[in-house]
């Protein structure tokens, strides 16, 4: 049997791949231009890529730091605070933003019209409004118009608050803190074996008991007891009241939140809140009705209906959109330059300044907003392929 | 048949890989000299060989200068929409002596923070905004300082109604200050040096610095001398408002070039020079024309370009001096019209006046 032979020009096959490699080398090559192109531009102004500016000395303060930190210390721990602060604004951003979104998304779909109403033009102007905006407002327009620290408002407390933010009694760790650690970590024992007790119970009898409340009240029950015990036996509690007081041009002790961070914190809040409302709100819309008149037909009530029929139909449509609001509420964190507050993009601003290293400082600034989205997105998809519909 | 096709795929496949990696490769240790001149074409305007620039330049048929925006006095934008200031007129005489025409400029705008990158990628031809010299910015950032226009030092300025008389004060207080400043570090390491313990504030641009300082968000705003007399001009109620009487640093600033064209660093420093030298001749715009046409004196004649061909040495046409003296004014010229006595700020010259006068302006002969 003869072959009819094709020549290679017109055999599809080997078309197709040479457009793949003439592609190839394209792109390959023009990324190789690129990155010499700048290699050779910053070695003539004998700038080349080093990082070895993060062993020196930083030379500048940061207003803001979860970790000790002077002027004396590295540029490698001055970015180890901007990437702190980073990940505190955010962590704290996404836990108030899907409280105050799913609230929202609820009022949305409610049937009270004054609720709904409100959740409506909540999320049509917040949404239209760009977030640099809204982070602008809430820093000149609320937060720096609080009156003078000397004029202070004080709450009971005491709690300060003024145009230098606010001041507020916090728990400070005493000598028997580390003691009481140890008591909390026995409460969280002891309530996860509850909870595989209960679970177990709940499979075979066909009962559900209330898994969640019970595990619940045993950690805060050793939490407390615990508390009262290490009073009584050291006479010291392990956490001691800090309150504030006014010294100075300043409050001392407490807690102190800055105008800078209470403004970011704000605006993120309010901002992705919207997005995530309209998220949830396609997301329980997403049950089909038939659902919900199953269950209300069963008898349950309307919160027993949301909380054990909508919900977990609705949250396997919910948790992949979600996930990009929490990725844009971290990225978003970014805008936090423009009102002061010291961010990772902040820092790394001031360093790239400082050190005229404006490559590896921007190479350091994306790899760690990327792991950041990496770490959030893992953890996402984990929760999602936990939740979705079992399907055999 | 398929087999032969494979083995042809895989040929071509290896191929192309060695041609990715020569494309790679080849530029970077075989042929320099090739490269050298692609990068060169494609971005030509931030060359930096001998005479690169003042080719670009007049081949551009203007300057492109960095300078700041939001500074009265020193740099900023009119109320028709012009630049004025001390270091714009800077820009202004560069043009003059390039072109013979003070107004062939474009104006950057630059915030403390992006303006070493503009110049280090060819962005702008000429930084001229209030910027500090020092040795690592003369190093690392691959600039070189023009000599310094104006002498300067970092102040405080607090509210008259806080009691604040000296750093000591100052103990726990919020200070605000812009980024990318020499004037965050000072601050730095002068509060360290005596134990106070402040926290900064810390903003991208002057706006925000001095609007955060009048909202009330600070008990200090801390930059330039000169910077907070200009600044404490635009506030509210200026009178409320007190400079403290200690300066934290030395601050000279003056003009930053690219490093690697010694010509474009030679044209900067000499514009500088010919400004201090029309001073200290009692050279001004005014008399200019009718000195030049009556001096015997042979060094007049050499800076205003009747002999010695002073210009040509730099690559410039010789009467580039007189071009700056005629279009923009000798330094007491500029300075006066900018930050003299009949303008809000009203700042004494002190260390900025001609060395004959006691001041540090001095200019090395021009023959």
């Amino acid at each position: 049997m003869k072959e009819t032979t094709i020549p290679f020009w017109r055999d599809e096959r080997v078309l197709k791949w040479i457009a793949q490699i003439i592609f190839l080398i394209i792109v390959v090559a023009s990324g190789a231009y690129l990155y010499h192109n700048m290699m050779t531009a910053l070695a003539q102004r004998g700038l080349l890529p080093s990082f070895h500016f993060l062993k020196l000395t930083a030379g500048f303060d940061i207003g803001e730091h979860l970790i000790p930190y002077s002027r004396s210390d590295t540029y490698g721990r001055a970015l180890l605070v901007g990437i702190l602060n980073t990940i505190e604004v955010s962590f704290l951003g996404i836990i108030f933003a899907t409280i105050l979104g799913i609230i929202i998304g609820v009022m949305r779909l409610s049937q009270n019209w004054l609720l709904n109403k409100i959740a409506t033009v909540y999320i049509e102007i917040i949404r239209n409004v760009p977030l640099l905006v809204l982070l602008v407002f809430w820093y000149t327009g609320v937060f720096l118009q609080f009156p003078r620290l000397k004029e202070a408002k004080i709450l009971p407390g005491p709690t300060y608050v003024s145009n230098r933010g606010i001041a507020m009694p916090w728990g400070k760790p005493t000598e028997t803190w580390h003691l009481y650690l140890y008591v909390l970590a026995f409460g969280l024992l002891l309530a996860a074996i509850v909870w595989w007790r209960l679970t177990l119970i709940g499979k075979r009898t066909g009962r559900m008991p209330l898994v969640t409340v019970w595990s619940t009240l045993t950690f805060l029950g050793v939490a407390l007891l615990g508390w009262i015990g290490i009073t009584l036996i050291y006479h010291q509690a392990p956490l001691a009241i800090d309150r504030p007081e006014l010294k100075g041009l300043r409050t001392v002790g407490g807690l102190e939140l800055t105008p800078e961070f209470l403004a970011l914190l704000s605006g993120l809040v309010f901002y992705t809140a919207a997005f995530i409302a309209e998220v949830v709100r396609a997301g329980i819309q997403s049950v089909s009705k038939g659902q919900v008149e199953a269950a209300r037909a069963l008898g349950l009530n309307g919160f027993q209906t949301l909380r054990l029929v909508v919900f977990p139909q609705a949250l396997r449509v919910i948790v992949p959109p979600m996930t990009s609001q929490y990725l844009n509420l971290t990225k978003n964190s970014s805008l936090a330059v423009f009102i002061g507050f010291p961010d990772l993009y902040s820092v790394a601003g001031t360093i790239h300044n400082q050190t005229g290293r404006a490559v590896e400082v921007t190479i350091l600034m994306m790899a760690v907003y990327l792991s950041f989205s990496l770490m959030t997105s893992v953890f996402m998809n984990w929760y999602n392929k936990k939740i979705r519909l079992v399907e055999r | 048949m398929s087999k032969r096709v494979f083995y042809f795929l895989g040929v071509l496949l290896a191929l192309g890989v060695l041609l990715a990696a020569c494309s790679g490769s080849a530029q970077t240790s075989s042929n320099p000299q090739a490269v050298q001149t692609v990068v060169v074409t494609v971005e030509s305007n931030a060359s930096s060989g001998y005479g690169t620039t003042l080719k670009a330049v007049k081949e551009r048929g203007y300057l492109i200068c960095g300078v700041n925006a939001q500074l009265p006095g020193f740099g900023y934008v009119d109320k028709e929409g012009n630049y004025k200031g001390f270091d714009v007129d800077y820009c202004h005489a560069v043009a003059a002596a390039i072109f013979g025409d003070p107004s062939k400029v474009e104006f950057r705008p630059l915030t403390a923070k992006e303006r070493f990158t503009a110049l280090q990628t060819g962005e702008i031809d000429v930084l001229i905004r209030n910027t500090t010299w020092t040795l690592t910015r003369d190093t690392e950032l691959g600039t070189n300082f023009a000599p310094t226009t104006f002498y300067d030092g970092q102040g405080i300025m607090v509210r008259k109604d806080s009691g604040i008389k000296s750093l000591e004060d100052l103990e726990g207080a919020k200070i605000c200050v812009a980024t990318g400043t020499t004037t965050e570090l000072n601050l730095a390491d002068q509060m360290a040096a005596r134990g106070i313990d402040y926290t900064p504030v810390v903003f991208e641009t002057a706006d925000q610095v001095f609007g955060a300082y009048e909202e009330g968000r600070c008990d200090a705003v801390t930059t330039d001398k000169s910077a907070l007399v200009s600044r404490r001009s635009t506030l509210k109620n200026p009178a409320d408002h007190v400079i403290l009487d200690v300066t934290l640093s030395k601050e000279p600033l003056g003009p930053v070039v690219r490093q690697g064209d010694d010509q474009w660093f030679d044209i900067i420093k000499w514009v500088v020079f010919a400004t201090f030298t029309g001073e200290e001749m009692g050279i001004t715009s005014q008399n200019v024309d009718e000195i030049k046409a009556s001096t015997d004196d042979p060094n007049v004649k050499k800076f205003l370009g009747l002999e010695g061909e002073m210009g040509q040495k730099l690559g410039l046409s010789d009467d580039w001096a007189y071009n700056i003296i005629k279009y923009v004014g000798n330094y007491a010229e500029i300075y006066n019209r900018n930050l003299g006595p009949d303008t809000p700020f009203d700042l004494p010259r002190g260390l900025n006046s001609c060395w004959t006068d006691g001041g540090l302006l001095y200019a090395p002969p021009i023959r």
